[in-house]
């Protein structure tokens, strides 16, 4: 599926990167430790999180992962945005808490 | 050579024992042997001025600061030079700090005390929430002031910006970085060899009498002062 896909079935915000979003997802990670997602996470995840600092950008380019999706509303900082735009991962938002937008994409994607 | 332990809890953390009060700290500091204290409590200074008081009698320099929550979970130890500087930080911590009531019999009381060890103040609000800052903008207030900024515990693996942040953000302004004393530095800046650069201290983060007075750096100066602690971190005039 791609991330366009899972933004409309998702009823996503796309705050930045509007170029990444036919990247493919295989998948979805979330957590709150940049170092745990660092450690973890695998390409292509689509990324859950309430973590709005632009180190998830460089994280997420590390490990290659699909887009980030910033849940409970919060917002991206500016450089999270500036960094988003240059490496093509799209920065998402939902209003839902964590726990319920993991359980969506969850089925979303089974 | 003058040793430094730059980050000790007193009974105004909740999770500080109630035995650690300023003249307990003071007495336990001398009689180890330590020349500089750091005096950080979660998101309070309030504690400080009475210890420096006390210290400046017994011979022990007091740094007055607090361990701030950072909006990323991260601690990060902040400290300042004089009376005003530490008012506007403990009105900064205060503004940001969210209004969440302490439930003492979880998380403890916290108490500011005098030398009598009778209670001044109790802080009705939870000091161990995160306050709504970032690490950048925490970072920027205490260097407005003129501060010491200190990532923390970086080896811990909670409340540590590595843990939180994955790696010492870009651009981050920093004057030494902390690690506690489970962690070798040499196999630490091996593994992590883009934090060599940075001048790092080991303190013992004590919350309880027993923590403190053999884990301490040994800062290079002659006569213990804000500006000398300050150029001793960022020169990396330090020995551990």
């Amino acid at each position: 599926m791609l991330v366009k896909e899972i933004v409309e079935k998702l009823n996503l915000k796309v705050f930045s990167s509007k170029d990444g979003l036919d990247r493919e997802v295989k998948g979805g990670y979330t957590s709150d430790l940049l170092s745990d997602v660092m450690g973890y996470s695998k390409e292509g995840q689509i990324w859950i999180t309430l973590q709005t600092h632009k180190n998830i950008m460089a994280i997420a380019t590390l490990k290659d992962l699909a887009a980030v999706i910033l849940v409970k509303g919060f917002e991206p900082e500016a450089d999270t945005l500036e960094a988003a735009n240059s490496e093509g991962i799209p920065v998402l938002g939902s209003d839902l808490e964590a726990f319920e937008l993991s359980g969506i994409l969850f089925n979303t994607l089974k | 050579m003058i040793k430094a332990d730059l980050h000790i809890h007193t009974v105004l953390s909740p999770c500080g024992d109630i035995e650690m009060t300023p003249a307990f700290i003071i007495t336990k500091a001398k009689e180890s042997g330590l020349g500089i204290i750091g005096i950080t409590d979660h998101n309070s200074t309030l504690q400080c001025a009475e210890i420096k008081r006390i210290g400046e009698k017994e011979g022990v320099f007091v740094l007055c600061g607090a361990e701030v929550t950072t909006k990323e979970e991260v601690h990060v130890l902040a400290f300042v030079d004089g009376q005003e500087n530490l008012e506007k930080l403990q009105d900064y911590l205060t503004e940001h700090l969210p209004k969440i009531s302490n439930n003492v019999g979880f998380f403890g009381y916290q108490l500011v005390v005098n030398e009598k060890e009778e209670i001044i103040k109790e802080e009705e609000y939870l000091l161990i929430s995160a306050i709504d800052q970032s690490i950048e903008q925490v970072e920027s207030f205490v260097h407005s002031l003129g501060g010491i900024f200190i990532p923390a515990h970086i080896d811990k693996r909670q409340n540590s910006v590595l843990s939180q942040l994955g790696f010492l953000p870009h651009g981050l302004k920093i004057d030494a970085l902390e690690l506690t004393k489970h962690t070798n530095i040499d196999t630490f800046t091996s593994q992590n060899s883009y934090l060599k650069k940075y001048s790092i201290i080991k303190s013992s983060d004590a919350h309880f009498p027993g923590d403190f007075g053999d884990i301490y750096t040994n800062l290079n100066i002659d006569l213990p002062s804000f500006n000398a602690i300050k150029e001793a971190l960022t020169n990396n005039t330090l020995q551990l």
